[in-house]
């Protein structure tokens, strides 16, 4: 594959906190490539080191925290390698940024229409007219209505939706090559999540842009992505496109993930959930990660820590059942065994 | 923003008239004929039923009331009784003295207060906070008399450099200013520092920079004006400690301002002296912080009165 076709390419990203001596990894050794207009879904628990991944790459990580090792090639360049002043240049320019909570991410004392206008002002050199007027197109293209009164308005004058918007028309609002989208539904209601997604992917066919989708939420994966990462712990535990993703889940901690949906065409006396909690940055387990929750867990599983293991379709699995040193039950089918595994 | 300050004007109205029956009476309701005070000890019953007639003291309360406050509309604030002069001038040309004081005084405090509550919050958990912090937790803790004495025994006895007491020339005002602005400087540098603090850690912050903002933008744009919110509660109250505590200031250098022109008056009974002072300072303080209210909703566009 040429350097070309990807948008960003992530190799061996460690990002750490140092609190009190202790070294906590919250991004442990992930690798990641984003095609060129393609959406990629990072998928994971609370903790599992996602949004420091999304910080990385935009260079975002503040004290105590610090990116160790790695490189994010963009445009053959590195940016871990850039300087303060230069990776300026490429936030809200080439790589944007959305985040969770619409209700405060956007500044209180000032107009949406400043804020907007701002981005305008700081990377293409418009002056506050100009970027006024700039927004008023912005707006309009992210869908909100009678966009030239909206941008004298304040965020507080705004609904969560509207402000969601406001957000993705500040993020948009140079094209960026790369649109970094923190879990940008899950403060929404559920009919205004829809939306927003809708916008989003209207918005990136149209402007040509690679989509990088941080959630939690597996049907706004199913819904959106091309590929799909799944992070545990600080480490990426399975990597393939969506299809084979949803049709052939190989990792348990995926599985269990899929399992833990409720499902709405069948009965269900109790919701499936994974057991136990993901592991505390200081109590680390030596082997596989997830080895303390996993139904499946053998010897080697709890004292040696699987590689991404590439299985026939395209899938890359960090899960030692599909390595030829796997101990365990030789016969072990992870997607169909997983519920009776369980409940042993 | 036109019906917002109208309206906040026309609710300074009941505290004003509130103000106004307190100084009023405060006068009646201290022990003492003022008559008597007046008149002397040795004076005559028919002398001192005389003066009563004449400053209306035999009228009902409440009329009596009634013409303090249509007299203190015209600007008259009676007679002092020490000088036998207008009120209204002596504490006119006095004011002015304590209000240049505390205007200066106030400069200085929100000057540096400010400038080390941004570093300190910008630099946190640093040495340069710590001691920012521990310097201002001593300015805070100097009653500002002592600290007068101190820069007076210090800067004007020992190195002659500043006038020892007096005001008018600039020289003469560097030590009260700083004797009197030191304890503010140190409060809004505490108040920015934690406020600063609080905006930095918001969401919107991270917004900011996400969108390439500079880092000295973030903070003086994005974050100052958040944090200012407070602060402007702090520095507008201290405005009001600054008129009053000007009084041990005033003594320390002998200033001739109003807070020892109160305390004089005090010490000699001059009744209407203090009540037409105590009055000037109250309806000082309510504008200040009228004042304060309306530049809130300069920063702050939620707040509404309804």
């Amino acid at each position: 594959m040429s350097n070309d076709a990807n948008a960003l390419k992530i190799s061996d990203l460690r990002t750490s906190f140092f609190v009190e001596g202790n070294e906590i990894k919250a991004v442990d050794g992930v690798s990641l490539t984003i095609p060129k207009g393609k959406t990629v879904g990072i998928v994971g628990e609370s903790g599992s080191g996602k949004s420091i991944t999304s910080l990385s790459i935009m260079r975002l990580i503040k004290s105590p925290g610090q990116i160790k090792h790695g490189s994010i090639a963009m445009n053959g360049e590195d940016l871990l390698q850039k300087s303060e002043r230069e990776m300026r240049k490429i936030r809200g320019n080439q790589i944007s940024m959305i985040f969770q909570e619409p209700m405060t991410s956007l500044n209180p004392v000032y107009t949406i229409g400043e804020q907007i206008s701002e981005v305008f002002q700081v990377h293409q050199g418009l002056s506050k007219k100009e970027g006024r007027a700039k927004a008023v197109e912005m707006l309009e293209l992210v869908g909100i209505p009678s966009p030239k009164e909206r941008v004298k308005q304040y965020p507080h004058e705004l609904s969560g939706g509207m402000r969601q918007r406001v957000m993705i028309a500040i993020a948009l609002a140079c094209s960026p090559e790369l649109l970094i989208a923190d879990e940008p539904t899950t403060a929404l209601d559920v009919t205004i999540q829809a939306q927003i997604l809708e916008l989003m992917k209207n918005l990136q066919q149209e402007l040509g842009m690679s989509v990088v989708l941080i959630t939690h939420d597996l049907g706004v994966v199913a819904e959106t992505c091309d590929y799909v990462a799944v992070m545990y712990a600080g480490k990426i535990v399975e990597y393939a496109d969506v299809y084979t993703l949803f049709n052939a889940p190989k990792h348990p901690y995926t599985v269990g993930l899929m399992q833990s949906l409720p499902r709405h065409d069948k009965d269900q006396e109790e919701l499936n959930v994974i057991k136990g909690n993901v592991p505390k940055p200081d109590e680390m387990p030596a082997g596989c990660r997830f080895a303390p929750r996993c139904p499946f867990a053998s010897e080697i599983c709890i004292n040696e820590l699987p590689d991404l293991i590439e299985t026939e379709d395209n899938n890359k699995v960090r899960c030692w059942i599909y390595s030829d040193k796997w101990d365990g039950n030789p016969e072990v089918n992870v997607a169909d065994d997983y519920k009776t595994a369980r409940s042993k | 923003m036109f019906v917002f300050t109208v309206r906040r004007i026309l609710q300074t109205i009941p505290v004003l008239i509130g103000v106004t029956i307190l100084v009023f009476l405060m006068m009646h309701l201290v022990p003492g004929d003022p008559a008597q005070v007046i008149a002397g000890e040795a004076a005559s019953e028919q002398t001192i039923q005389q003066i009563r007639e004449r400053l209306g003291l035999n009228d009902p309360l409440p009329m009596q009331y009634f013409n303090f406050i249509i007299n203190a509309l015209q600007g008259d604030l009676g007679t002092s009784i020490r000088s036998g002069q207008e009120v209204t001038s002596e504490v006119a040309s006095r004011f002015w003295v304590t209000l240049e004081l505390s205007f200066y005084s106030m400069i200085l405090s929100v000057f540096i207060g400010l400038i080390a509550g941004i570093i300190s919050a910008v630099r946190h958990y640093t040495w340069v906070d710590a001691v920012m912090m521990i310097i201002a937790l001593f300015g805070l803790s100097m009653p500002n008399f002592w600290l007068g004495l101190m820069l007076m025994q210090y800067f004007a006895i020992d190195l002659e450099i500043f006038p020892v007491s007096g005001w008018g020339s600039p020289e003469q005002l560097v030590l009260p200013v700083i004797a009197l602005g030191t304890a503010g400087a140190a409060i809004i540098a505490r108040m920015t520092r934690s406020s600063m603090l609080e905006v930095i850690g918001q969401d919107y912050i991270r917004t900011a920079r996400a969108k390439g903002v500079k880092e000295r933008i973030v903070i003086y744009k994005h974050a100052l004006k958040n944090a200012m919110i407070p602060v402007v509660t702090v520095i507008g109250l201290e405005f009001g400690t600054l008129l009053t505590g000007a009084v041990l200031t005033e003594t320390v250098f002998s200033i001739n301002g109003l807070g020892r022109f109160i305390v004089e008056s005090i010490q000699a009974r001059d009744f209407p002296a203090v009540q037409g002072s105590v009055l000037v300072v109250a309806v000082v303080f309510i504008l200040v912080n009228l004042l304060v209210d309306i530049s809130y909703r300069f920063l702050n566009k939620r707040i509404d009165l309804n």
